[in-house]
């Protein structure tokens, strides 16, 4: 297909010809039903997408930021805490990959349990381990190294690296990404699947209409454009309707915040608010494509 | 109703006297059946341009068949068909639609888009051809005036009377201004003087050098137009083609 016979189709299509869009006849009822469907697509479509965003966004920061800390624990007797924490911190320093380890002070340790136990606890009282702060560096340290030396020199050590916890939490936003992405396939598909079917039930609807147009000597393509164009323009308009009040919903949603953690990130960031402008292109795109091959199988099987 | 004088030079200016010498529509030895046994059996006849022929015979012979076996709307179950020198079996869908723009068809069951004025639907095929329908006002204006549909130009089609849709059929069929002209019954619901007038476009028509071919049961109408051309009768007969003879 040439540039200028693309060109001069998307043209026809968009400006499209007054005349040929009056010889089918209008369809009020069916309209409508098209118009809502591909809006309520669109509504659905903003929110996937916006899930998707979040969910990757999600993942991403999880990975980044639990990456790049671990954290060591010393359990040992009171006497021996202090000397055990000064070797730890020695043997840290000294493995290349760690860009810095500083043990957290009594305040901190005590700031950390607070939610659990209330500010007034002693912590003195309680044998609380120690907790050592160790910052990755790019790249990282050998943990199993680490490990195996911090247990022949420090017994009471522990290294937590957040591998644990972090790799089911990764995975779970990734699947949340992937169910999203599905989603916005699956809607994709559906509308595809809707507008097939409305359009075949228009071009069943007009059997007459094509045959006269067939005896004037219409070709096919003119035929089919009336469809098309009726179709894409619906599908369009419908879409954007629903992509405002999907875009509304999601930023009418609470922002994100540190309390709320995921839920409250569910939405668009910066240039990520363009992206939903794609969903009623896409569903004008679907309609299309789901119009010229409905029409195109009609238009065959007739003489 | 007020029939104006025939005017119609600047529609018919333009007939093209191509394919002068061979046949316009020539069919070969052409066969035809539903499903239900043979409608049509070795069947042959050439239409050369300019020519006028009515075909006749008892309702149910198979005239309309024939007709639409000359337009393409039906393809022959045996022989071969050939339109301005294509086999029409050949064409595709696109070259089927340029075949119709040169054949005008009136049907027996003239079939218009309903939602759609007359007047548009006489403008039909200027429009699915992509004509400039503002070049061709006048000239269809003048048509409209002549078929004496002027007053019900914007009126629907289901609103018209039978003589009134036919009317209305012929004048789509030539607004194109085709090389042929097929008429399927054409004065079949029309008055006498309405049929005359009808045919005196016919007539016209096929002065200006078109193809004429026109299915009807009107003897006396194939009388009135013996008067004013040379036309050829055709009769459906036995499943075959017999020229009339005089007797009409
Ligand atoms: N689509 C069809 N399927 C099956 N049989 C058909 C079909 N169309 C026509 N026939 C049959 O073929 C025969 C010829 O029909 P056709 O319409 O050609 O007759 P006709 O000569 O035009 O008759 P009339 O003068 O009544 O218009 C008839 O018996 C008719 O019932
Ligand atoms: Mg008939």
């Amino acid at each position: 297909m040439s540039a200028d016979g693309f060109g001069g189709r998307l043209r026809a299509l968009i400006i499209g010809d007054a005349q040929a869009d009056r010889v089918v006849p209008p369809s009020g009822f069916t309209a409508q039903l098209t118009l809502f469907a591909a809006g309520a697509m669109a509504f659905l479509a903003v929110f996937a997408l916006a899930l998707s965003l979040a969910s990757g966004r999600l993942a991403d920061r999880w990975a980044d930021e639990l990456a790049r800390a671990a954290t060591l624990r010393i359990n040992a007797p009171a006497e021996q805490r202090a000397a055990q924490t000064e070797a730890a911190l020695t043997i840290l320093r000294q493995t290349p990959g760690v860009a810095s380890a500083r043990a957290f002070t009594a305040e901190e340790q005590a700031a950390l349990l607070a939610p659990w136990f209330g500010a007034t606890v002693p912590l003195d009282a309680l044998p609380v381990p120690q907790l050592i702060e160790v910052i990755e560096d790019d790249p990282g340290y050998d943990a199993t190294g680490l490990r195996l030396r911090l247990q022949a020199e420090v017994p009471g050590a522990v290294l937590d690296d957040h591998t644990r916890w972090r790799e089911p939490l990764v995975d779970a936003a990734h699947s949340l990404r992937l169910l999203a992405v599905v989603s916005i396939l699956l809607i994709t598909g559906a509308m595809g699947a809707m507008i097939t079917l409305a359009a075949n039930a228009a071009l069943a609807a007009n059997a007459q209409v094509i045959e006269v147009l067939r005896l004037v000597g219409a070709q096919d393509s003119y035929i089919a454009q009336a469809f098309i164009r009726r179709f894409t323009l619906r599908a369009l308009s419908g879409a954007l309707v629903g992509m405002v009040f999907g875009m509304l919903g999601v930023w009418l949603m609470p922002a994100a915040s540190e309390e709320g953690g995921f839920l409250t990130g569910l939405g668009f960031q910066g240039f990520g608010w363009l992206l939903p402008l794609a969903i009623p292109l896409l569903g004008a795109l679907v309609a299309y494509v789901a119009t010229r091959r409905a029409a195109k199988k009609r238009l065959g099987d007739l003489t | 109703m007020d029939l104006g004088p025939l005017k119609l030079s600047v529609l018919w200016g333009k007939t093209s006297r191509q394919n002068q010498g061979a046949a316009v529509i020539e069919l070969d030895n052409v066969g035809y059946n539903y499903g239900g046994g043979e409608l049509l059996s070795n069947l042959s006849i050439k239409l050369a341009p300019g020519s006028f022929h009515f075909l006749t015979g008892p309702s149910g012979a198979g005239k309309t068949t024939l007709l639409k076996l000359c337009y393409g709307a039906l393809t022959p179950t045996s022989g071969r068909v050939r339109a301005f020198n294509m086999d029409v079996k050949g064409l595709d869908r696109d070259q089927m639609a340029l075949l119709r723009r040169r054949v005008g068809v009136v049907h027996q069951d003239c079939r218009f888009l309903d939602h759609l004025p007359v007047i548009e639907n006489i403008a039909l095929p200027l429009i699915v051809s992509g004509r400039d329908l503002s070049q061709e006002e006048a000239n269809l204006r003048e048509l409209l005036n002549w078929v004496g549909l002027a007053e019900r130009a914007d009126a629907l089609p289901p609103e018209l009377s039978g003589g009134e849709r036919q009317r209305a059929a012929l004048a789509r069929s030539v607004i194109l201004s085709p090389d042929v002209i097929i008429a399927d019954e054409p004065t079949g619901n029309v008055d006498w003087e309405m049929s005359q007038r009808l045919l005196q476009l016919l007539v016209e028509l096929n002065r200006m050098g078109k193809t004429i071919l026109v299915a009807t049961h009107d003897l006396s109408l194939i009388r009135a137009a013996k008067n004013q051309v040379q036309a050829r009768v055709l009769r459906i007969w036995d499943r075959q083609l017999h020229l009339a003879g005089a007797d009409l």
